[in-house]
């Protein structure tokens, strides 16, 4: 009873999805986006009209022009500087539009290059001093700030009187100022568009990587060959021309050149930046981040002020806020990684039968032997990880290797070895086509052909996205094995999509069935996943039928059948059930039944503990990983089964002496070939009553020696 | 007379290198020196006692205050709420003593204000490990905004005659020597022998150089900081008397003034760089008197406060311009996050 409800509670209780949503990089903005919806509820809470159109509307316009600042300001940050200086070239720029346009007259097609421009030299020069002198950010921006801000004191006191006498009734300087397009104020148009093109440049283009690159590690950034120095340079002009075009917006709108423009905006736009999310020191910041601080900061300032709160309160009440949200989300940030390892693990309820006998005496098909003491070895030492093997024709024998390579023993003795064909990640499932061309499940980057010419080519590595998932399962992650059916159609296993291949221990701990079988083809190029939510899919094999697939669920501990074609069409029968091991590959044996690898045997702790989710969830929290367990690969087998599902006879290492980790075996031409994704050999095992002619893949195309 | 090949005169060689090495410190020595010779060659009026003393006591404020950044810079922090602690708890004092309450007692309060403020910086940036430039900047308002609610019934608290007895740290001259100015000094050997002979005061050293290996080797970091951001918060408190005593008021609107920006200058001008680890006492002696001298200079020639400012900046643009290329950083260098 107990267990029944522990039952439905991991069955229909999404645990995994928590885990799945914090690892999402959009989480680390969380804290700003909750502190600006408490903020903006607090204020229309409290100030009536608050958030009404008109009042938002004036809000924009300030949001905006502050906005531009912060755009540039974050942009300086994230490539490991700081922009003291904004607030002064946010004054001179006002000074530069205003003074074009009143005083010399020009028209205003002139005047928004001119104070672009003006504000793109005045960042110049911090990026020349900063980027190409390697003078220090801070203490330069320091400088400038005071530079500029003394320039525009000494400007306006010429000019202040004719700037504050004209009144320029320019219908395209006042659109600038306070049109509006379908009731959207202009310069949201124009901040909208900036923030667009400024997401797609930080996270899709290459100098929006560079700058990130180069505020996560400068050195790195150098010794990769990055411009640090014109990069860096050129991002303090952007910020000078982005606070210029802030600049030019105000000056639009209130046309003024007070004294006071501009004073302490760098300490606002600097909070507005860090409250957002930027952090200090750079390599960190999105454009979600900038506007979200900008916001949290104008709701607050302006709220306060609406309230008529005095000048002291408000600067309380503001640093409160910020102090507050700023502890927060170093937290939050500090700690959210931690988090997902604690959280992201999610085990859930798993019920095996009890384990079938092996015993010597027990009488059962699965009744331990010593058969496979005595295969042969290939290459001992000289290949790691061969997890699958094939052989051609020509008597070739192709294996996969650790290290990215597919590797090819010569007949008669496979002594002599090559690199076939290098391909960077580890080959598991391999299978020839009709044209001989070597299709490989490469796990970590999805599936590869190898042409007869030796040329890798990449089939496909993403497949469609499913909706209802969190996770982004489009990206192969682990691709496992596959088969070809007659029209040419690939169909591979992807044994997870929740962890990368190095991590198959753990999916076996959550017991989830997160993996799928894909379906590639070559004719169309397309990729669509026929099946999901399997424990571990493995290994593929057609049948005899050509209309349907085996494949192993590792720790569903089964076999079961796919129909893709036929009458049966879309259904799935399970063939062979509550085995004693986790089956691995499947391939077809030359009378005609299958092999099948059972990579380890199954032990009763592992099978108590994916009864209890509980207890597996504590142990993933509590322990570190090297103390968790385990599934047993130690031991395992090679069995032989029909399509009937009946198991005809098994082959054991007893001793553990040559063979007793197996992946995979190929029968080929009387022998049966081992392989093993921890070994550092193929093992050759004599079969007796074999065909002396079998190869696997030319019976499979019907080509004949 | 010894051959020149020998090892003695190798030895000169090396001392007269080390005398000539061209660091910031040195550079900004050099600049100051040429400054003082040109304006006394040329600038009617510069080279007198009475001048001399104005230029220092006009610089004494601004280079207390930049003693207490510099124990807080060499840590590899800053301290931009400074400028509050020079303003709110010295202007608790003249208004409890406006409003009646006596001397010690107001001076009392006020100690255990900054101490808390000092304490509050301290927890959260060595604590809760927000960057001290943002950690000091929201503290430093909320302070400000806490004197301008609170505290002063003025933006301007009056001297009243209770606080008489202060008089003696701001005006008047001992030996000579305006008070300012050994109020000035004092604080210099008091932080340099902090800095200098406490194990403390190595530890400071040790955390601005490299934080996370301080740590390691079992520096009580934490702690270290927070004693930091306290000792900032007492000499800008310290600097916040000296300054009313002299004036006979205290401005508290000085919050908005940029004078933040000046200590910052007169500290890492000096030669304490914002990275931490490096510098002392004479960095901001150096820094000091170079400002000192620029703004004396300027105030002779009448120059205007913006005229000032500009020729200031570009001073220092050219002193710190000097200071890369003869010891130029590199990207192999640099340190991640040195801002």
């Amino acid at each position: 009873m107990n267990e029944r409800l522990v039952s439905l509670r991991y069955r229909y209780w999404p645990d995994h999805l928590v885990g799945e949503i914090l690892s999402k990089r959009w989480t680390e903005t969380a804290i700003p986006a909750i502190v600006l919806v408490i903020v903006a509820a607090a204020f229309s809470e409290a100030i009536p009209g608050f958030l009404s159109a008109a009042g938002l509307a004036d809000t924009a316009r300030q949001a905006c022009e502050i906005g531009f600042c912060v755009f540039g300001m974050s942009l300086v940050i994230i490539v490991g500087g700081i922009d003291l200086s904004i607030g002064s070239i946010f004054a001179l720029t006002d000074f530069c539009a205003l003074f074009c346009l009143d005083v010399l007259g020009w028209p205003v097609w002139a005047v928004i290059p001119a104070t672009l421009l003006a504000g793109a030299l005045l960042g110049a020069v911090n990026g020349i001093l900063i980027g190409y002198f390697r003078l220090r950010a801070f203490i330069t921006t320091l400088i400038t700030l005071i530079v500029y801000r003394a320039a525009y004191d000494l400007l306006i006191f010429g000019h202040s009187n004719q700037i504050a006498a004209a009144f320029p009734d320019i219908p395209i300087w006042n659109f600038i100022g306070g049109g509006t397009i379908f009731g959207v104020p202009s310069i949201v148009l124009v901040y909208a568009a900036i923030a667009i093109f400024g997401h797609v440049f930080l996270t899709r283009l290459r100098p929006g990587w560079h700058v990130v690159a180069i505020g996560g590690s400068r050195r790195s950034a150098f010794n990769s060959g990055i411009p640090v120095r014109r990069t860096i340079a050129q991002c303090y002009v952007a910020s000078g021309f982005l606070t210029a075009l802030g600049a030019l917006f105000f000056a639009a709108r209130l046309g003024t050149v007070g004294g006071d423009i501009g004073v302490g905006l760098e300490v606002t736009v600097l909070t507005a930046a860090i409250l957002g999310g930027i952090s200090l020191g750079g390599g960190k910041g999105s454009v979600a981040k900038a506007l979200i601080g900008t916001l949290i900061v104008l709701l607050i300032t302006n709220g306060l002020t609406t309230l008529s709160a005095p000048g002291g309160v408000n600067r309380m009440v503001l640093a409160s806020i910020l102090l507050i949200a700023a502890m927060i989300d170093i937290r939050w940030v500090k700690n959210r990684n931690r988090i997902i390892s604690k959280v992201y693990v999610s085990p859930t309820y798993h019920a095996m039968p009890p384990i079938p006998a092996t015993d010597p005496d027990s009488g059962t098909p699965f009744a331990l032997n010593d058969r496979l003491r005595d295969v042969t070895e290939i290459g001992v030492g000289r290949i790691e990880a061969p997890e699958d093997i094939i052989l051609d024709g020509d008597d070739n024998l192709y294996a996969g290797s650790r290290h990215g390579d597919i590797i090819r023993f010569f007949p008669p003795d496979y002594e002599r070895m090559e690199v076939y064909a290098h391909i960077g990640g580890q080959p598991l499932g391999m299978a020839f086509d009709r044209n001989r061309s070597l299709y490989v499940c490469v796990g970590g980057m999805g599936l590869y052909r190898i042409t007869r010419n030796r040329k890798v080519e990449k089939a496909t590595d993403e497949t469609n996205r499913s909706l209802r998932s969190v996770n982004d399962d489009s990206r192969l992650r682990l691709a496992d094995d596959l088969d070809i059916a007659d029209d040419g159609r690939i169909f591979f296993s992807e044994a997870t999509v929740r962890y990368e291949m190095h991590e198959w221990p753990v999916d076996g701990l959550e017991a989830r069935g997160n993996g799928r079988i894909i379906c590639y083809d070559p004719n169309t190029e397309t990729t669509r996943t026929v099946l999901r939510n399997l424990k571990f899919p493995n290994g593929v094999c057609i049948t005899s039928d050509r209309q349907s697939i085996l494949f192993a669920e590792t720790w569903g501990c089964t076999v079961k059948r796919y129909w893709f074609a036929g009458p049966k069409i879309g259904r799935v029968e399970t063939v062979l059930d509550n085995l004693p091991g986790y089956p691995d590959n499947i391939n077809l044996a030359s009378d005609g039944n299958y092999w099948l690898a059972l990579v380890g045997m199954r032990c009763p702790a592992l099978d108590l503990a994916w009864r209890m989710p509980g207890f597996r969830r504590r142990m993933a929290k509590r322990l570190p990983v090297d103390e968790w367990l385990f599934p047993n690969i130690n031991t395992g087998c090679v069995v032989k089964f029909d399509e009937q599902g009946r198991i005809l006879e098994s082959l054991w290492d007893l001793g553990g002496v040559n063979h007793p980790m197996i992946t995979s075996m190929r029968e080929h031409r009387g022998h049966l070939y081992l392989g093993g994704i921890l070994n550092n050999r193929i093992g050759r095992y004599r079969l007796a009553h074999a065909d002396p002619d079998f190869v696997h893949y030319d019976r499979r195309w019907g080509i004949t020696a | 007379m010894r051959d020149r090949n020998d090892g003695p005169s190798y030895g000169r060689r090396v001392t007269a290198a080390v005398w000539f090495r061209p660091s910031q410190q040195n550079i900004v020595f050099a600049l100051f020196a040429v400054l003082f010779v040109l304006f006394s060659l040329f600038l009617h009026g510069f080279l007198t006692t009475d001048n001399m003393l104005t230029l220092l006591q006009n610089v004494a404020v601004l280079g207390i205050l930049g003693l207490g950044m510099a124990v807080v810079v060499i840590g590899r922090g800053i301290d931009i709420s400074l400028v509050a602690s020079l303003a709110v708890p010295p202007g608790l004092v003249l208004q409890m003593v406006q409003n009646g309450h006596s001397l010690p007692y107001a001076l009392l309060t006020a100690f255990a204000l900054s101490l808390a403020f000092g304490l509050v910086n301290g927890w959260l940036i060595a604590y809760a490990e927000v960057p001290s430039l943002f950690a000091t900047l929201a503290t430093g308002l909320f302070l400000a905004g806490l004197g301008q609610v609170a505290l002063f019934k003025l933006d301007v608290v009056q001297w009243s005659p209770g606080m008489n007895a202060l008089t003696v740290i701001g005006q008047g001259t001992i030996a000579g020597l305006p008070v300012p100015i050994l109020m000035f000094g004092l604080t210099a050997i008091a932080v340099m022998l902090f800095l200098r002979l406490t194990r403390i005061g190595t530890y400071i050293y040790a955390i601005g150089d490299n934080p996370n290996a301080a740590r390691i080797t079992g520096i009580p970091t934490r702690p270290a900081i927070v004693l930091q951001y306290v000792l900032a918060a007492l000499v800008g408190a310290f600097a916040g008397l000296v300054l009313a005593a002299s004036v006979n008021s205290m401005p508290t609107r000085i919050y908005n003034s940029t004078l933040i920006y000046d200590v910052i200058l007169v500290v890492v001008l000096g030669g304490i760089g914002l990275s931490g680890g490096r510098g002392g006492v004479l960095n901001v002696v150096i820094g000091t008197l170079l400002i000192g001298t620029m703004l004396n200079a300027m105030t002779i020639m009448d120059v205007s406060y913006s005229g000032q400012n500009l020729i200031k900046g570009l001073v220092l643009l050219v002193a710190i311009l000097a200071d890369s290329f003869v010891n130029p950083r590199n990207e192999e260098t640099a340190q991640q996050g040195d801002i």
